[in-house]
Protein backbone atom coordinates (compact mmCIF):
# COMPACT_ATOMS: atom_id res chain seq x y z
CA UNK A 1 0.00 0.00 0.00
CA UNK A 2 3.11 2.43 1.02
CA UNK A 3 4.57 1.64 -2.20
CA UNK A 4 1.71 1.90 -4.21
CA UNK A 5 1.17 5.55 -2.84
CA UNK A 6 5.43 6.54 -3.09
CA UNK A 7 4.73 4.85 -6.82
CA UNK A 8 1.46 7.45 -7.90
CA UNK A 9 3.33 10.46 -6.16
CA UNK A 10 6.96 9.98 -8.18
CA UNK A 11 4.60 9.14 -10.96
CA UNK A 12 2.69 12.14 -10.16
CA UNK A 13 5.90 14.60 -9.77
CA UNK A 14 7.85 13.27 -13.11
CA UNK A 15 4.88 13.37 -15.31
CA UNK A 16 4.50 17.41 -14.45
CA UNK A 17 8.21 17.65 -14.72
CA UNK A 18 8.15 16.21 -18.27
CA UNK A 19 4.94 17.04 -19.73
CA UNK A 20 6.40 20.20 -20.81
CA UNK A 21 8.95 18.84 -23.16
CA UNK A 22 6.58 16.31 -24.53
CA UNK A 23 4.97 17.49 -28.06
CA UNK A 24 1.47 18.57 -28.33
CA UNK A 25 -0.34 16.13 -30.23
CA UNK A 26 -2.69 18.07 -32.59
CA UNK A 27 -5.41 16.57 -33.95
CA UNK A 28 -7.37 17.12 -37.23
CA UNK A 29 -10.94 16.37 -37.01
CA UNK A 30 -14.10 16.72 -39.07
CA UNK A 31 -16.56 15.34 -41.84
CA UNK A 32 -14.97 14.24 -45.07
CA UNK A 33 -13.95 16.66 -48.04
CA UNK A 34 -13.37 19.28 -45.00
CA UNK A 35 -10.02 19.97 -45.74
CA UNK A 36 -8.14 18.20 -42.76
CA UNK A 37 -5.44 17.20 -45.02
CA UNK A 38 -4.81 20.04 -47.16
CA UNK A 39 -4.44 22.21 -43.71
CA UNK A 40 -2.14 19.40 -42.25
CA UNK A 41 -0.13 19.28 -45.42
CA UNK A 42 0.28 23.70 -45.17
CA UNK A 43 1.26 23.53 -41.85
CA UNK A 44 3.66 20.61 -42.73
CA UNK A 45 4.62 22.44 -45.54
CA UNK A 46 5.61 25.78 -44.21
CA UNK A 47 7.41 24.28 -41.06
CA UNK A 48 8.75 21.02 -42.88
CA UNK A 49 8.55 21.45 -46.27
CA UNK A 50 7.32 17.84 -46.44
CA UNK A 51 3.40 17.27 -47.12
CA UNK A 52 1.57 14.83 -45.17
CA UNK A 53 -0.83 13.26 -47.28
CA UNK A 54 -2.45 12.95 -50.31
CA UNK A 55 -5.42 14.80 -51.14
CA UNK A 56 -8.62 14.12 -53.78
CA UNK A 57 -12.04 15.36 -54.53
CA UNK A 58 -13.49 11.99 -53.77
CA UNK A 59 -14.79 11.56 -50.18
CA UNK A 60 -12.66 9.80 -47.90
CA UNK A 61 -9.21 9.99 -49.25
CA UNK A 62 -7.68 9.72 -46.04
CA UNK A 63 -8.38 6.14 -44.88
CA UNK A 64 -5.86 5.82 -42.49
CA UNK A 65 -4.72 7.82 -39.27
CA UNK A 66 -1.65 9.49 -40.08
CA UNK A 67 0.93 11.01 -38.42
CA UNK A 68 3.92 13.65 -38.31
CA UNK A 69 6.57 14.29 -36.02
CA UNK A 70 8.57 16.66 -34.71
CA UNK A 71 6.62 19.78 -36.46
CA UNK A 72 8.44 22.61 -34.85
CA UNK A 73 6.12 25.41 -35.47
CA UNK A 74 7.90 28.89 -35.22
CA UNK A 75 4.74 31.71 -34.71
CA UNK A 76 6.15 35.68 -33.71
CA UNK A 77 9.23 33.90 -32.52
CA UNK A 78 7.85 31.39 -29.88
CA UNK A 79 8.47 27.49 -31.28
CA UNK A 80 6.02 24.92 -30.00
CA UNK A 81 6.54 21.01 -31.03
CA UNK A 82 3.60 19.23 -32.86
CA UNK A 83 2.36 15.41 -33.41
CA UNK A 84 0.44 16.13 -36.02
CA UNK A 85 -2.51 13.28 -36.24
CA UNK A 86 -4.69 13.76 -39.59
CA UNK A 87 -7.53 11.45 -38.99
CA UNK A 88 -10.44 9.87 -41.64
CA UNK A 89 -13.39 12.34 -42.17
CA UNK A 90 -16.19 10.57 -39.60
CA UNK A 91 -19.48 10.44 -40.86
CA UNK A 92 -22.83 7.96 -39.86
CA UNK A 93 -22.69 6.36 -43.06
CA UNK A 94 -21.06 5.15 -46.29
CA UNK A 95 -22.26 3.97 -49.18
CA UNK A 96 -20.01 2.39 -51.67
CA UNK A 97 -22.24 3.85 -54.87
CA UNK A 98 -21.38 7.21 -53.74
CA UNK A 99 -17.64 6.64 -54.61
CA UNK A 100 -18.91 5.41 -58.40
CA UNK A 101 -19.57 9.24 -59.39
CA UNK A 102 -16.92 9.84 -59.10
CA UNK A 103 -15.50 7.65 -61.63
CA UNK A 104 -14.26 4.78 -59.26
CA UNK A 105 -14.45 1.06 -60.37
CA UNK A 106 -17.01 -0.94 -58.53
CA UNK A 107 -14.14 -3.16 -57.05
CA UNK A 108 -12.27 -0.19 -55.78
CA UNK A 109 -15.41 1.48 -54.61
CA UNK A 110 -16.29 -1.19 -52.50
CA UNK A 111 -12.73 -1.84 -51.21
CA UNK A 112 -12.41 2.07 -50.72
CA UNK A 113 -15.54 1.92 -48.47
CA UNK A 114 -14.52 -0.99 -46.06
CA UNK A 115 -11.24 1.02 -45.17
CA UNK A 116 -13.27 4.25 -45.04
CA UNK A 117 -15.43 2.28 -42.07
CA UNK A 118 -12.65 1.03 -40.36
CA UNK A 119 -10.69 4.51 -40.45
CA UNK A 120 -13.73 6.55 -39.09
CA UNK A 121 -13.39 3.36 -35.98
CA UNK A 122 -9.80 4.84 -35.65
CA UNK A 123 -10.58 8.39 -35.39
CA UNK A 124 -12.96 7.80 -33.37
CA UNK A 125 -10.38 5.78 -30.92
CA UNK A 126 -7.34 8.39 -31.20
CA UNK A 127 -10.10 11.20 -29.80
CA UNK A 128 -9.27 9.97 -26.06
CA UNK A 129 -4.77 10.61 -27.25
CA UNK A 130 -5.04 14.40 -27.82
CA UNK A 131 -3.97 18.08 -26.50
CA UNK A 132 -5.41 20.07 -28.95
CA UNK A 133 -7.82 19.61 -31.70
CA UNK A 134 -8.59 21.26 -34.33
CA UNK A 135 -11.98 20.99 -36.07
CA UNK A 136 -11.78 21.62 -39.71
CA UNK A 137 -15.29 22.47 -41.18
CA UNK A 138 -16.52 23.02 -44.61
CA UNK A 139 -17.66 27.33 -44.78
CA UNK A 140 -19.85 26.07 -47.62
CA UNK A 141 -22.05 23.46 -46.18
CA UNK A 142 -24.67 23.21 -42.97
CA UNK A 143 -22.79 23.08 -40.26
CA UNK A 144 -25.82 21.65 -38.06
CA UNK A 145 -24.05 18.25 -38.78
CA UNK A 146 -24.97 15.35 -36.04
CA UNK A 147 -21.25 14.21 -36.60
CA UNK A 148 -19.86 17.82 -35.92
CA UNK A 149 -22.00 18.88 -32.73
CA UNK A 150 -20.96 15.03 -31.65
CA UNK A 151 -17.16 15.16 -31.95
CA UNK A 152 -17.26 18.59 -30.05
CA UNK A 153 -19.40 17.25 -27.10
CA UNK A 154 -16.81 14.02 -26.98
CA UNK A 155 -13.77 16.43 -26.86
CA UNK A 156 -16.05 18.46 -24.15
CA UNK A 157 -16.44 15.69 -21.75
CA UNK A 158 -12.54 15.09 -22.33
CA UNK A 159 -11.72 18.50 -21.40
CA UNK A 160 -9.60 18.96 -25.03
CA UNK A 161 -9.48 22.08 -26.13
CA UNK A 162 -10.89 22.81 -29.38
CA UNK A 163 -10.30 24.97 -32.40
CA UNK A 164 -12.59 25.29 -34.99
CA UNK A 165 -11.38 26.33 -38.37
CA UNK A 166 -14.20 27.42 -41.23
CA UNK A 167 -12.05 26.41 -44.34
CA UNK A 168 -13.30 27.07 -47.59
CA UNK A 169 -13.41 30.83 -47.43
CA UNK A 170 -11.91 31.43 -50.79
CA UNK A 171 -15.16 30.05 -51.71
CA UNK A 172 -17.85 32.51 -53.15
CA UNK A 173 -20.44 30.11 -50.93
CA UNK A 174 -18.74 30.26 -48.26
CA UNK A 175 -19.84 31.76 -44.53
CA UNK A 176 -17.89 31.85 -41.64
CA UNK A 177 -20.59 33.78 -39.64
CA UNK A 178 -23.01 30.55 -40.42
CA UNK A 179 -20.04 28.16 -38.68
CA UNK A 180 -19.84 31.23 -35.49
CA UNK A 181 -23.84 31.00 -34.78
CA UNK A 182 -23.45 27.58 -34.85
CA UNK A 183 -20.64 27.14 -31.98
CA UNK A 184 -20.94 30.08 -30.50
CA UNK A 185 -18.54 29.15 -27.53
CA UNK A 186 -15.71 28.49 -29.49
CA UNK A 187 -12.84 29.98 -31.38
CA UNK A 188 -13.81 30.19 -35.08
CA UNK A 189 -10.91 31.00 -37.77
CA UNK A 190 -12.06 31.36 -41.31
CA UNK A 191 -9.31 29.94 -43.50
CA UNK A 192 -8.43 29.22 -46.89
CA UNK A 193 -6.07 25.90 -46.06
CA UNK A 194 -5.91 25.90 -50.14
CA UNK A 195 -4.66 28.89 -50.94
CA UNK A 196 -3.20 30.02 -47.67
CA UNK A 197 -5.50 32.34 -46.67
CA UNK A 198 -5.61 34.03 -43.05
CA UNK A 199 -2.82 31.00 -41.89
CA UNK A 200 -1.13 33.48 -39.63
CA UNK A 201 -4.40 33.54 -37.65
CA UNK A 202 -4.89 30.18 -37.52
CA UNK A 203 -1.43 30.13 -36.23
CA UNK A 204 -1.94 32.32 -33.61
CA UNK A 205 -5.06 30.85 -31.96
CA UNK A 206 -3.30 27.13 -32.12
CA UNK A 207 -1.07 28.84 -29.97
CA UNK A 208 -3.19 30.87 -27.62
CA UNK A 209 -4.97 27.05 -27.29
CA UNK A 210 -1.55 25.49 -26.90
CA UNK A 211 -1.24 27.52 -23.43
CA UNK A 212 -3.83 25.74 -21.70
CA UNK A 213 -2.51 22.72 -22.53
CA UNK B 1 -47.72 6.20 -38.33
CA UNK B 2 -46.80 4.96 -41.47
CA UNK B 3 -47.09 1.29 -41.72
CA UNK B 4 -45.01 -1.56 -42.06
CA UNK B 5 -43.66 -3.97 -44.03
CA UNK B 6 -40.55 -6.40 -43.18
CA UNK B 7 -38.08 -6.89 -46.55
CA UNK B 8 -34.69 -6.97 -47.13
CA UNK B 9 -32.89 -3.83 -45.77
CA UNK B 10 -31.54 -2.98 -48.97
CA UNK B 11 -34.79 -2.45 -50.35
CA UNK B 12 -37.08 -0.04 -49.00
CA UNK B 13 -40.45 -1.98 -48.70
CA UNK B 14 -41.79 -0.11 -45.77
CA UNK B 15 -40.69 1.14 -42.96
CA UNK B 16 -42.25 2.47 -39.26
CA UNK B 17 -41.64 5.48 -37.01
CA UNK B 18 -41.22 4.30 -33.58
CA UNK B 19 -40.94 6.17 -30.11
CA UNK B 20 -38.82 5.38 -27.57
CA UNK B 21 -39.49 6.61 -24.20
CA UNK B 22 -35.89 7.31 -22.12
CA UNK B 23 -37.15 5.09 -19.58
CA UNK B 24 -36.95 2.35 -22.07
CA UNK B 25 -33.05 3.16 -21.81
CA UNK B 26 -32.32 4.78 -18.61
CA UNK B 27 -31.51 1.52 -16.80
CA UNK B 28 -29.16 -0.21 -19.26
CA UNK B 29 -25.65 0.80 -19.61
CA UNK B 30 -24.14 2.20 -22.75
CA UNK B 31 -23.14 -1.59 -24.48
CA UNK B 32 -27.26 -2.20 -24.04
CA UNK B 33 -28.29 1.24 -24.87
CA UNK B 34 -26.43 0.97 -28.87
CA UNK B 35 -27.89 -2.25 -28.72
CA UNK B 36 -31.06 -1.69 -28.15
CA UNK B 37 -31.07 1.29 -30.38
CA UNK B 38 -29.32 -0.57 -33.43
CA UNK B 39 -31.65 -3.68 -33.27
CA UNK B 40 -34.46 -1.02 -33.81
CA UNK B 41 -32.87 0.99 -36.90
CA UNK B 42 -31.58 -2.52 -38.52
CA UNK B 43 -35.72 -3.59 -38.30
CA UNK B 44 -36.28 -0.65 -40.90
CA UNK B 45 -37.68 1.59 -38.49
CA UNK B 46 -37.32 5.22 -37.70
CA UNK B 47 -36.35 5.79 -34.41
CA UNK B 48 -37.56 9.57 -32.22
CA UNK B 49 -35.72 8.64 -28.80
CA UNK B 50 -36.69 11.05 -25.97
CA UNK B 51 -33.32 12.47 -24.48
CA UNK B 52 -30.22 11.89 -26.29
CA UNK B 53 -27.59 9.75 -25.49
CA UNK B 54 -24.36 10.82 -24.09
CA UNK B 55 -21.26 12.45 -26.22
CA UNK B 56 -19.08 8.82 -25.60
CA UNK B 57 -22.34 7.51 -26.16
CA UNK B 58 -23.09 8.96 -29.65
CA UNK B 59 -19.66 8.33 -30.88
CA UNK B 60 -20.18 4.55 -29.99
CA UNK B 61 -23.05 4.06 -31.62
CA UNK B 62 -20.83 5.66 -34.45
CA UNK B 63 -18.38 3.46 -34.41
CA UNK B 64 -20.40 0.09 -33.74
CA UNK B 65 -22.44 1.75 -36.94
CA UNK B 66 -19.46 1.37 -39.30
CA UNK B 67 -18.64 -1.91 -37.69
CA UNK B 68 -21.79 -3.29 -38.52
CA UNK B 69 -21.56 -1.75 -42.40
CA UNK B 70 -19.76 -4.58 -44.18
CA UNK B 71 -20.79 -7.27 -41.85
CA UNK B 72 -24.96 -7.20 -42.25
CA UNK B 73 -26.31 -7.36 -46.07
CA UNK B 74 -27.43 -4.10 -47.23
CA UNK B 75 -26.94 -1.97 -43.78
CA UNK B 76 -25.47 1.52 -45.54
CA UNK B 77 -25.34 3.42 -41.75
CA UNK B 78 -27.90 5.76 -40.39
CA UNK B 79 -28.49 9.38 -40.31
CA UNK B 80 -28.57 10.60 -36.93
CA UNK B 81 -30.06 14.26 -35.28
CA UNK B 82 -30.68 15.56 -32.16
CA UNK B 83 -32.72 18.59 -31.42
CA UNK B 84 -31.73 19.95 -27.98
CA UNK B 85 -33.44 22.14 -25.73
CA UNK B 86 -30.36 23.89 -23.96
CA UNK B 87 -30.35 26.95 -26.11
CA UNK B 88 -33.69 28.24 -24.28
CA UNK B 89 -32.71 29.68 -20.81
CA UNK B 90 -36.11 29.67 -19.95
CA UNK B 91 -36.50 29.35 -16.09
CA UNK B 92 -33.46 31.44 -15.45
CA UNK B 93 -30.60 30.16 -13.13
CA UNK B 94 -33.22 28.19 -11.18
CA UNK B 95 -34.75 26.60 -13.93
CA UNK B 96 -31.53 25.42 -15.11
CA UNK B 97 -30.55 23.92 -11.75
CA UNK B 98 -34.20 22.25 -12.11
CA UNK B 99 -33.66 21.01 -15.17
CA UNK B 100 -30.02 19.47 -14.21
CA UNK B 101 -31.17 17.98 -11.40
CA UNK B 102 -34.26 16.64 -13.14
CA UNK B 103 -31.78 15.47 -15.80
CA UNK B 104 -29.75 13.58 -12.92
CA UNK B 105 -32.62 12.05 -12.01
CA UNK B 106 -33.69 10.08 -14.95
CA UNK B 107 -29.62 9.91 -15.90
CA UNK B 108 -30.23 11.32 -19.08
CA UNK B 109 -31.13 15.36 -21.07
CA UNK B 110 -35.07 15.07 -21.48
CA UNK B 111 -35.55 18.80 -23.06
CA UNK B 112 -33.76 16.86 -25.97
CA UNK B 113 -35.11 14.20 -28.64
CA UNK B 114 -32.98 12.06 -31.22
CA UNK B 115 -33.99 11.08 -34.18
CA UNK B 116 -31.96 7.81 -35.95
CA UNK B 117 -32.57 6.38 -38.56
CA UNK B 118 -31.34 3.79 -41.57
CA UNK B 119 -29.39 5.25 -44.65
CA UNK B 120 -31.94 2.70 -46.94
CA UNK B 121 -34.35 4.73 -45.71
CA UNK B 122 -33.41 8.33 -44.36
CA UNK B 123 -31.27 10.37 -46.94
CA UNK B 124 -30.53 13.42 -45.31
CA UNK B 125 -31.56 15.27 -41.81
CA UNK B 126 -31.28 19.00 -42.26
CA UNK B 127 -30.96 20.63 -39.64
CA UNK B 128 -30.70 24.35 -38.55
CA UNK B 129 -31.46 26.61 -35.87
CA UNK B 130 -35.13 27.04 -37.01
CA UNK B 131 -36.36 23.89 -38.20
CA UNK B 132 -35.69 19.86 -38.70
CA UNK B 133 -36.51 18.32 -41.92
CA UNK B 134 -36.29 14.07 -42.96
CA UNK B 135 -35.42 13.44 -46.49
CA UNK B 136 -36.49 9.77 -47.09
CA UNK B 137 -35.01 7.85 -50.10
CA UNK B 138 -37.61 6.84 -52.92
Amino acid sequence: MVIKIFKNFFKKVFSKIFKGKKDVRLGFYGPPNSGKTSLANRICKDFTGEEMGSISKVPHETRNVQFKEKVEIDYKGKKITFKMIDTPGIATKIDYEDFLKYKVKKKEAKSRAKEATQGIIESIKWLDDMDLVVIVLDATKNPYNQVNITIIGNLVARKIPVLIVANKIDLRKSSIKQIEAAFPEYDVVGISAKHGKNIEEFYESVFKLSKNI
Amino acid sequence: MVKKKRGGIGKIKGFAIQFLPFAEISNLDSTGRIKKILGIVLSNNILILQGRLKPEEETRLIGDTMAMIGHVKGFKGIELAVISGNGNNQGGFFGKIRQNLANSLVKGDLGAVTIIGPATIVKDIKKNPKKIELFLNQ
